[in-house]
């Protein structure tokens, strides 16, 4: 395997955006990425979506967006793994590159959630669930994380207030993210009093409705000096799968799919928990971070919701979690949110993040997971 | 839902058919074709008895337009005495008194209709068991 360097990376800012279509959304981005890189081709493409179809009746993303790109020919391919279809589409990428086969690929993410209504979108990311035998019983995706929350506090004592100081703390990073959707602080009284989704989940505990898009582009590791930026090499990288429906897990208060993707990450990169900087990880709901926190070992288990609170995971905490804002403030537009934290982890590897920058930042760790823990996705990266 | 589709699941939303590995005797419901546990093939179907008790639990104040008419609902896992787990409404309960741990039964019960002319859906619904 030749080793492997992410050198662009592209993102405009997420929310609603009505004025645009998919292609428009994801081409913006893809074309920031091939000008960080200083690339006008590419050898080949990876695109992760989750549910084109459902929420805009487009399906063939592989062969519209390379058309749009003005990349017609390339091999270009839809990846699909729920909301870790962007994660996906990056590793992808990262095997095509290290395989050899191609050079110059550029791995992406988009979703277009806002041309249907909130029942639509709401039943469209319900597929990511086990739709026959879950489904069927009315369950939402907050649903089975406030499932999650419930047999977690049980367990470990969590509390509503360490939910509530997760999305807080994204929300204040989120505020120093130009592209991020919800720029403003939040409280944990807001949080709390905020209008009841899933008990004990509220609406300020969920991850928002996004349309957006992010690229990057990966090439052989030494070839990165032929390129205008730094390259951040991809040193990690795992993917595991679990049961599709939550009630066949035996123990409700971990992931075992994040674990499995971090083990074979850590495992790949010769780092471990005690030498990762900073991590960007898939907080769809605030329990989620939570767990996610535990399941990758950076907490024991139980301690995520207390670490949350005291500010360990806040940006100069001992291990800054989603300085970006996370899903939570950045939004969450379902494909594009695991590439989106390559891109985020590289500027922050780069130096390039402004005022929610990491001091001292020299290993990042994303994680993008799918459905309720069905899919995960875990990356390493490192400055060269 | 397509008629095939519900009809498919007859077995299981009308009788709560299972199946058990002849190997390892893990229990599954719905059947599988392979054994998570063990990857036998080979399983003996039996029909679940209804009693079993919740795991967790959640209350649905915001749902799909399918059960927009219905919320709030409370909605549980529930951990079979034949073994599997399943997802279920909990009905028949405040919602106060949903505790971890709560013996339930369940019961046959209209779970969604189908927009104006479709198909009532029928299934089954976890009610407290009062000791």
């Amino acid at each position: 395997m030749r080793d492997v360097a992410v050198i662009g990376v592209g993102m405009q800012k997420w929310g609603e955006l009505w004025e645009k279509s998919t292609r428009d959304i994801f081409v913006e981005s893809a074309l920031l990425a091939m000008d960080d890189a200083g690339v006008d081709s590419l050898d080949a493409m990876y695109i992760g979506s989750m549910s084109p179809g459902l929420f805009t009746s487009q399906e063939h993303l592989g062969s519209v967006m390379a058309d749009y790109l003005g990349q017609k020919s390339i091999p270009s391919t839809r990846v699909e793994s729920a909301c870790a279809s962007g994660g996906v589409a990056f590793r992808m990428a990262f095997m095509e590159v290290a395989s050899g086969m191609h050079d110059i690929v550029l791995a992406g993410g988009v979703e277009k959630m806002t041309d249907v209504g909130g029942g639509d979108a709401t039943h469209a990311l319900a597929t990511a669930a086990d739709m026959q035998w879950e489904g069927v019983q009315g369950v939402t995706f907050p649903g089975l994380y406030a499932m999650m929350a419930v047999a977690h506090m049980d367990k470990y004592g969590t509390t509503r207030e360490q939910l509530a100081a997760v999305a807080v703390k994204n929300h204040h990073n989120g505020t120093m993210n130009p592209r991020a959707q919800f720029r403003m602080e939040i409280t944990v009284e807001g949080v709390i009093n905020s209008t009841k989704v899933a008990d004990p989940l509220n609406i300020l505990d969920c991850s928002p409705i996004t349309d957006g898009a992010a690229a990057v582009i990966l090439v052989p590791a030494d070839m990165v000096k032929k390129f205008k930026k730094p390259g951040v090499k991809v040193i990690g990288s795992g993917h595991a799968t679990d049961t599709i429906a939550l009630h066949d897990r035996e123990d409700l208060t971990t992931l075992s799919a994040v674990t499995e993707a971090a083990e074979q990450a850590y495992k790949m990169s010769g780092k471990d928990t005690k030498d990762i900087d900073l991590a960007e990880v898939h907080d769809c709901f605030t329990i989620a971070e939570i767990i996610v926190s535990e399941s990758l070992g950076l907490f024991e288990r139980g301690k995520g919701g207390p670490a949350a609170e005291v500010g360990e995971t806040s940006l100069k905490g001992r291990i800054p979690i989603n300085a970006s804002g996370g899903l939570k403030s950045k939004g969450h537009p379902v494909g594009a949110t695991g590439v989106a934290q390559i891109v985020e982890l590289t500027e922050q590897l780069r130096g390039e993040a402004g005022d929610r920058q990491v001091s001292s930042a020299r290993v990042g760790l994303a994680q993008n997971m799918g459905g309720s823990g069905g899919s995960s996705v875990v990356h390493i990266l490192e400055v060269m | 839902m397509p008629p095939a589709r519900s009809w498919r699941a007859y077995p299981q939303t009308y009788r709560l058919e299972a199946a058990r590995c002849s190997k390892c005797g893990k229990a599954f419901f719905p059947p599988r074709l392979v054994c998570n546990k063990c990857n036998g093939r080979q399983f003996e179907h039996f029909e679940m008895k209804h009693t079993g008790k919740v795991v967790t639990h959640t209350i649905i104040r915001t749902p799909s337009d399918e059960f927009s008419g219905q919320a709030p609902f409370a909605l549980g896992i529930i951990q079979m005495d034949d073994g599997p787990r399943l997802t279920s409404q909990i009905v028949d309960l405040p919602f106060e008194e949903l505790r971890i741990g709560m013996p339930v039964r369940l019961e046959f019960r209209r779970i969604s209709s189908e927009g104006e002319a479709g198909a009532i859906h029928y299934g089954h619904k976890a009610v407290p068991v009062r000791i």
